[in-house]
């Protein structure tokens, strides 16, 4: 039935995008159960990928309020608002949950979505441990925030020992933490083995690893990290617990533990981190330009090359987050020159996404401007990134708001930009249904002003000597302005992100009706109808170039001006 | 068409206010490290600087090339998008323009550390009983110039302590003499801290079981504020520094003051002690 539906698509558009199409019964299947109990023990991928959406979506949304009654504190000098230790709760929660259950799953939940779509599978590898991993994610969650009621975590999402040792943190917080990041990085890995196994066995005919679309590669790079750090950090974590509850001295000064083996432990799992979230956003933007440039993407080897050059050079910097720690010059060198060559790699991502623009027919469609923004803030937050990779600058700027600005340049500005132009994109996909644009170009200013007014003056509130993860600060020099700019800015943000979830829900009713290929895309996703069928495809294409779409408008085009040679849509797969 | 007019008015404003803000906190230092009297910090700043406008050299190129296609190639029906794939070349141009950048920014970057990292030697006008040192190891002093002046910071939830030479100790008040240079030797007794007074230079990890190190040489008098930079539990945002430089007889003065007053509150305890052993 998807399959047809394309070429029949003069046909009444309304009809065809609910379920319809005639019924197949096949005996031994197991019945469906009704609502909710459905969507939670559901195998389907698409399910689990909405699933995923849900879930971080709600994390954002509390590590979003985290953030908000953050910046109220801090839009005065000496305010009360919150006592130190909310305060210190309240950011290490923030980041563990924008970190570990926002932006790292989120694009599990792309990756869910869409990876079995385009390569033209009918699901994912494993699609039992699938619904594990969503589970293991949800249970994570409910870990770390059920210690909002005994004590909840206070060191900071890096936990830095012998902070987080019991000593200084004896209530149990620390180890909810724990026991949380094994439920969420479980859940990590588990899928990344998922996506690992769905990608390399399960590609369409003809989608040779050249012709696999980036949002792809960015996943299967991005899975392959995560086996790495997260498996590692799984063992960091279960060091802190020992050292915590069973007299183990990993990290204990007093008994000749080494503090400083936790932050080369963490940030060995911490930095590759930051690519890992990266990296299926610069997919998701590699895959949005293209479409509306009506162009093909520019120099894709080189984007391939420079993804795996990222995640191999990603694990190799991690220390450029100790360089104020004592290190010996060699070490601080090294990490320096690791840290600068990642530029050129991202450097080639942003170039080459530039000339796909370059010579285009770009179409304003919301999707592309939420990537536009990406390029144009990430780009900011590379060149801060070098300039925090230069160790003697790096002895002022470190551990200031310098850092904090920096990294929501990066994460926010650029990853979360990204996600959300991908939202944008693929909701017609998922619902079946067109978002507004209207609202969605009103979403994408809000936010940009809101964005760069709050995270713009924090670069300057760090060179101005205010570090990070302080509740207070006094009203020297032009700190207060700094602040009140950064709180203004980010009530202006969340308005932004708040357009955007108004948009998602309204649209969900009211929205246009999409058919299967409302933006004329490239990818194999755009084959079936929008939302897809429970098995995504009636018979799979055969992929003859990195734009299957194309190919198939192409020969659609050409059977409707020449009805006497008819021409089939796509062939099936053989078997 | 209305809508691209738009587009386009918000981009050239988006980019009027981006200068604007630009110009007007380049004047205020608000886009630059703090620079204060000593060799160290100023070299930073420089280095700073130098990384800070390449860095905004290349954001403003990336940025124009991407704005100026996004007008120029704004959709047009007539047009049709050349179904380019790629340029080796230029691919290969660009790859090698980014590495050349990192490679200069490198280079530079070695250039410069020995100003920061690698201790001065102490000015002419120095502490004197630091130069007094030298002839009572009997060595010549090195020529313009004379030992540094060794202070001990440790870390401790909440405040800094401060361990002169001479034995004197004072806490969250570090007061040092002017053309010296000041070596510390840095240690947390408890957590990890970082040492910070931004216009003195950089900062250091105080990390328990390790002894780090930082220096710096004040030109000037005066009082410089700092904070614990490293995050360090509930009082991390209290636990503040203060550096204040004086003249080296002032100093002086002030060590022994100090050294005395120690004295007399370990004597104190020493009494009171025994008080309490005898009553008891």
């Amino acid at each position: 039935m998807a399959t047809t539906e394309y070429a029949a698509r003069r046909l009444d558009r309304r009809r065809l995008a609910g379920a319809g199409g005639p019924e197949i019964l096949v005996p031994g299947l197991p019945q469906r159960r009704a609502g909710w109990i459905d969507w939670v023990t559901t195998t389907d991928h698409k399910k689990i990928g909405i699933l995923y959406l849900f879930t971080t979506a709600f994390f954002f949304l509390v590590g979003g309020v985290e953030a908000l009654l953050m910046r109220i504190q801090l839009g005065t000098p000496d305010n009360t608002f919150l006592d130190p230790t909310t305060y210190n709760q309240l950011f290490t929660l923030h980041g563990t949950t924008m970190i570990f259950m926002v932006v790292v799953p989120i694009a599990a939940a792309f990756g869910n979505y869409l990876v079995p779509l385009m390569i033209g599978a009918r699901d994912m590898a494993f699609p039992r441990l699938n619904m594990l991993s969503w589970w293991l994610l949800v249970m994570g969650g409910v870990v770390l925030y059920a210690s909002i009621f005994f004590s909840a975590p206070a060191a900071g999402w890096t936990a830095y020992a012998p902070l987080s040792g019991s000593t200084f943190l004896p209530g149990h917080g620390i180890d909810a933490w724990i026991l949380s990041l094994h439920l969420v990085g479980l859940s990590s890995v588990l899928a990344a083995i998922n996506f690992i196994v769905t990608i390399h066995n399960m590609r369409a005919p003809g989608m040779s690893l050249s012709r696999m679309p980036l949002f792809v590669w960015t996943i299967l790079i991005y899975s392959y990290m995560i086996v790495l750090a997260i498996s590692s950090f799984a063992a960091t974590l279960a060091m802190l617990l020992i050292d915590r509850n069973f007299h183990g001295t990993f990290f204990d000064p007093s008994q000749n533990g080494a503090p400083l083996l936790w932050q080369h432990l963490f940030w060995f799992m911490g930095h590759p981190e930051v690519y890992i979230m990266a990296l299926p956003g610069f997919g998701m933007v590699s895959e949005i330009v293209p479409v509306f440039a009506r162009k093909p993407i520019f120099g894709y080897r080189a984007i391939v090359i420079a993804t795996a050059a990222i995640a191999f050079l990603g694990m190799l910097v991690w220390a450029h987050h100790m360089f104020a720690t004592p290190l010996e010059s060699p070490v601080l060198g090294f990490f320096m020159l690791s840290s600068l060559a990642i530029a050129v790699p991202t450097g080639i991502k942003i170039f080459n996404w530039i000339a796909t623009l370059w010579r285009g027919n770009i179409e304003f469609r919301v999707p592309l401007l939420f990537c536009v923004g990406f390029i144009a803030q990430f780009v900011v937050g590379g060149a801060t990134g070098v300039m925090l990779a230069v160790f003697p600058v790096d002895w002022q700027l470190t551990d200031t708001y310098f850092v904090v600005a920096h990294m929501h340049f990066v994460l926010f500005g650029g990853i979360f930009f990204a996600i959300v132009g991908g939202f944008y994109y693929w909701f017609p996909k998922m619902s079946g249904r067109m978002m507004s644009e209207g609202l969605g170009k009103l979403s994408f200013w809000v936010m940009v002003l809101g964005f760069n007014l709050t995270f713009l003056p924090q670069h300057s509130a760090g060179l101005s000597g205010m570090p990070r993860r302080v509740f207070e600060y006094h009203a020297t020099g032009s700190l207060h302005g700094y602040n009140l700019a950064s709180t203004i800015g980010s009530f202006i943000l969340a308005l932004g992100v708040l357009i955007t979830i108004a948009n998602a829900i309204v649209s969900l009713r009211r929205g246009r009706i999409a058919g299967p290929d409302p933006w004329r895309a490239n990818t194999l996703e755009w084959f079936t109808s929008s939302p897809p069928p429970e098995h995504n495809f009636d018979a799979i294409p055969t992929v003859r170039s990195l734009e299957p779409m194309k190919d198939i408008r192409r020969r659609v085009r050409e059977r409707e001006e020449r009805p006497a040679q008819p021409a089939p849509v796509a062939e099936p797969a053989a078997g | 068409m209305a809508s691209r007019l738009a587009l386009t008015l918000a981009l050239a404003g988006l980019a009027l206010a981006v200068a604007a803000v630009l110009a007007t906190v380049a004047g205020a230092d608000a886009i630059t490290p703090e620079a204060g009297p000593t060799k160290n910090a100023v070299d930073t700043d420089t280095l700073y600087k130098i990384i800070f406008y390449t860095g905004l050299a290349v954001v403003a190129l990336v940025w124009g090339v991407l704005f100026y296609s996004l007008f120029r190639f704004r959709a047009r029906r007539w047009r049709t998008a050349p179904q380019i794939f790629g340029n080796a070349s230029l691919e290969l141009g660009w790859t090698l323009g980014a590495s050349a950048i990192v490679v200069a920014i490198a280079i530079v970057t070695f250039i410069m550390l020995d100003g920061i990292k690698n201790p001065q030697r102490s000015g002419p006008s120095a502490l004197a009983a630091a130069r007094s040192q030298n002839a009572v190891l009997d060595q010549p002093p090195p020529s313009g110039g004379s030992k540094p002046l060794h202070v001990t910071v440790s870390g401790q939830q909440y405040i800094w302590r401060y361990q002169y030479p001479n034995g004197a100790v004072s806490f969250q008040q570090m007061v040092v003499p002017k053309d010296t240079t000041v070596l510390l030797d840095i240690k947390a007794n408890d957590v990890a801290h970082s040492w910070w007074i931004p216009k003195l230079g950089p900062k250091a990890d105080a990390i328990p079981g390790y002894t780090n190190h930082t220096w710096f040489k004040a030109t000037a008098t005066g009082t410089f504020a700092g904070q614990c930079a490293e995050f360090c539990g509930s009082g991390h945002a209290v636990m503040s520094a203060k550096v204040t430089v004086v003249e080296p007889s002032e100093y002086t003065s002030w060590v022994d003051t100090q050294k005395k007053l120690v004295q007399q509150a370990q004597q104190e305890v020493l009494k009171q002690r025994k008080q309490i052993q005898s009553q008891g």
